[in-house]
């Protein structure tokens, strides 16, 4: 089933490799050490490179929310109230265990729903909370002049870098995961392979 | 608009602090004190701050029989407040001019007098032996400034002896130290009427010289110009050897490290308090925040470990999936 437009596809592509470039750059920068000069990419080099991927992710985000809006792309990132937790607990169990007992996916997918509640509510923080505050204060580190100085006696720069690399953290670790949950598909690939050609191929299929 | 940014940045800074010291207000309660500070010397002083003390002077022309009003030569002026809270305001202007300068009109051979260095004083004195004078002269004749030694470069082109006063072992706002002390810089650096005086080299535009420097405001407003301009020398206070352009800093890394070399130079007064809340360098996080060098052991820690929890987690069901499907086989 045809599940991912091109433009999803186009903003996708972009955002994993502009979030390689920030996540190998950041490293630079955070871990870097005068006897590791060219710890990963090096500082001066990881500055550049950070900044220059930080900006085209920002105009993709733009892209993506924007897209959300005005396509029904938006639908599937909608939370329901009702038995949320519940569906919840039954991806997890089904992630934890069914899986191994042979047991059908609980909420496989289909036109009219194309994540499974963990998914929806993992895509959620990270897209619509951690993506902006990451922005946020990257934008705080970027023009540093803009940023508060204080805050309740603490630099603001202080907690906006904080901020900023705790963010990028469970984002990295959020792409960690995502990464390895594309590989329960159909078959490892299959998931992959869809984000590429537009096809979801499913189990039924 | 970034170079807007950085060129009022760079105005703030001279405004604030003149290197004739004039403008610089510091919290200091040392040299707060010493705007009060009387001199046994007041008295004496006196007869010089009269004329050489503001813009105009005046005297009594004997031959003409009039008072006359002039303007003194803006070189040979002295304020009075700037004098009384430097490091050598306890001195009488005798002390290092000849007294014969308590006669008006003045000797027009008293110009010539040879002037002090500070090792001329500082030198050989048990009282300042704890400073290394010797070998800050040391440092000083290793340094590019040196060099112009023959065109009347001296220590009173950065130390004004009328008015300097030290920041960054006193002060408590180390952004009133750093903007003070590179206003000694950029009087010459910037300002190519001085400049020119000890150099036949073209204007130079500090702004484009810096235009590798990411955040360039934001460094020229928290780090000194002498802290990529010079080579720390662990035994004296604050590093006198200049050197020459091609072999300033311009690794990142240099400052942005857990072993930033800000922490044996900015703060070096300060470095005792390695870390605060766990931060690495945490003294930086009194005045600023350097990334790299400024990371946070416990947030370092936690996220070493989720990090670790997720690839085991993964792992384990990585090892699951592959029994199930032998097990399915």
């Amino acid at each position: 089933m045809y599940l991912y437009p091109k433009w999803i596809r186009v903003w996708h592509l972009i955002n994993a490799a502009m979030f390689l470039i920030l996540i190998v750059t950041g490293i630079s920068m955070q871990y870097t050490g005068k006897e590791h000069t060219t710890y990963v990419v090096g500082f001066a080099k990881a500055v550049k490179w950070h900044n220059f991927a930080a900006i085209v992710l920002v105009i993709n985000y733009i892209f993506f929310v924007a897209g959300n809006l005005l396509t029904n792309n938006g639908k599937y990132y909608r939370i329901g109230r009702k038995d949320f937790l519940l569906n919840l607990k039954k991806q997890f169990k089904y992630y934890s265990k069914g899986m191994f007992n042979g047991e059908k996916h609980p909420f496989p997918v289909t036109e009219e729903r194309k994540f499974n509640p963990l998914q929806k509510i993992t895509y959620v923080l990270a897209l619509y909370i951690a993506f902006p505050l990451l922005i946020i204060s990257g934008i705080g580190l970027l023009l540093p002049e803009i940023t508060i100085t204080t805050f309740f006696g603490i630099s603001g720069l202080i907690l906006t870098d904080i901020l900023h690399i705790t963010m990028g953290f469970f984002l990295s670790i959020f792409m960690i995961i995502h990464v390895y949950t594309c590989t329960l598909g159909h078959k490892p690939t299959s998931l992959f392979r869809g984000i590429i050609t537009g096809y979801h191929v499913s189990e039924e299929e | 608009m970034i170079r807007i940014i950085v060129l009022s940045e760079l105005i703030i800074i001279i405004s604030l602090s003149n290197v004739s010291g004039s403008g610089f207000k510091s919290e200091n309660p040392d040299v707060q004190d010493s705007a009060k500070f009387v001199s046994r010397f007041e008295a004496d002083n006196e007869r010089c701050f009269k004329c050489h003390g503001q813009d105009k002077y005046e005297y009594t022309n004997e031959t003409l029989g009039k008072q006359i009003k002039d303007i003194m030569c803006s070189e040979r002026i002295v304020r009075k407040n700037d004098f009384y809270s430097s490091n050598h305001r306890s001195f009488s202007c005798t002390d290092c001019h000849s007294d014969q300068y308590v006669k008006f009109p003045h000797s027009g051979e008293l110009r010539m007098e040879q002037k002090f260095n500070c090792i001329d004083c500082h030198g050989g004195d048990e009282k300042f032996a704890k400073y290394h004078f010797e070998e800050i002269e040391a440092e000083y004749q290793k340094s590019t400034h040196f060099k112009m030694k023959d065109d009347g470069f001296t220590c009173w082109k950065c130390h004004n002896p009328h008015t300097y006063k030290i920041s960054v072992r006193n002060n408590t706002n180390l952004k009133e130290t750093i903007a003070y002390d590179n206003a000694i810089c950029l009087n010459c650096h910037s300002n190519f009427s001085n400049f020119q005086l000890l150099s036949n080299k073209a204007e130079i535009d500090i702004i484009r010289k810096h235009d590798w420097l990411p955040n360039q405001a934001l460094h020229f407003a928290n780090v000194r110009c002498i802290e990529c301009h010079t080579k720390i020398n662990n035994n004296i206070p604050v590093a006198h050897q200049i050197r020459p352009k091609e072999e300033a800093v311009r690794i990142c890394n240099e400052c942005h490290s857990k072993n930033s070399i800000l922490m044996a130079s900015l703060y070096k007064f300060e470095s005792k308090e390695q870390r605060r809340d766990g931060f690495f360098n945490g003294i930086i996080l009194n005045a600023s925040y350097v990334i790299g060098a400024n990371r946070n052991e416990y947030l370092n820690l936690l996220s070493l470990i989720i990090f670790v929890i997720v690839i085991l987690v993964i792992t384990v069901h990585i090892v699951f999936r592959i029994k199930n499907k032998r097990k399915n086989r």
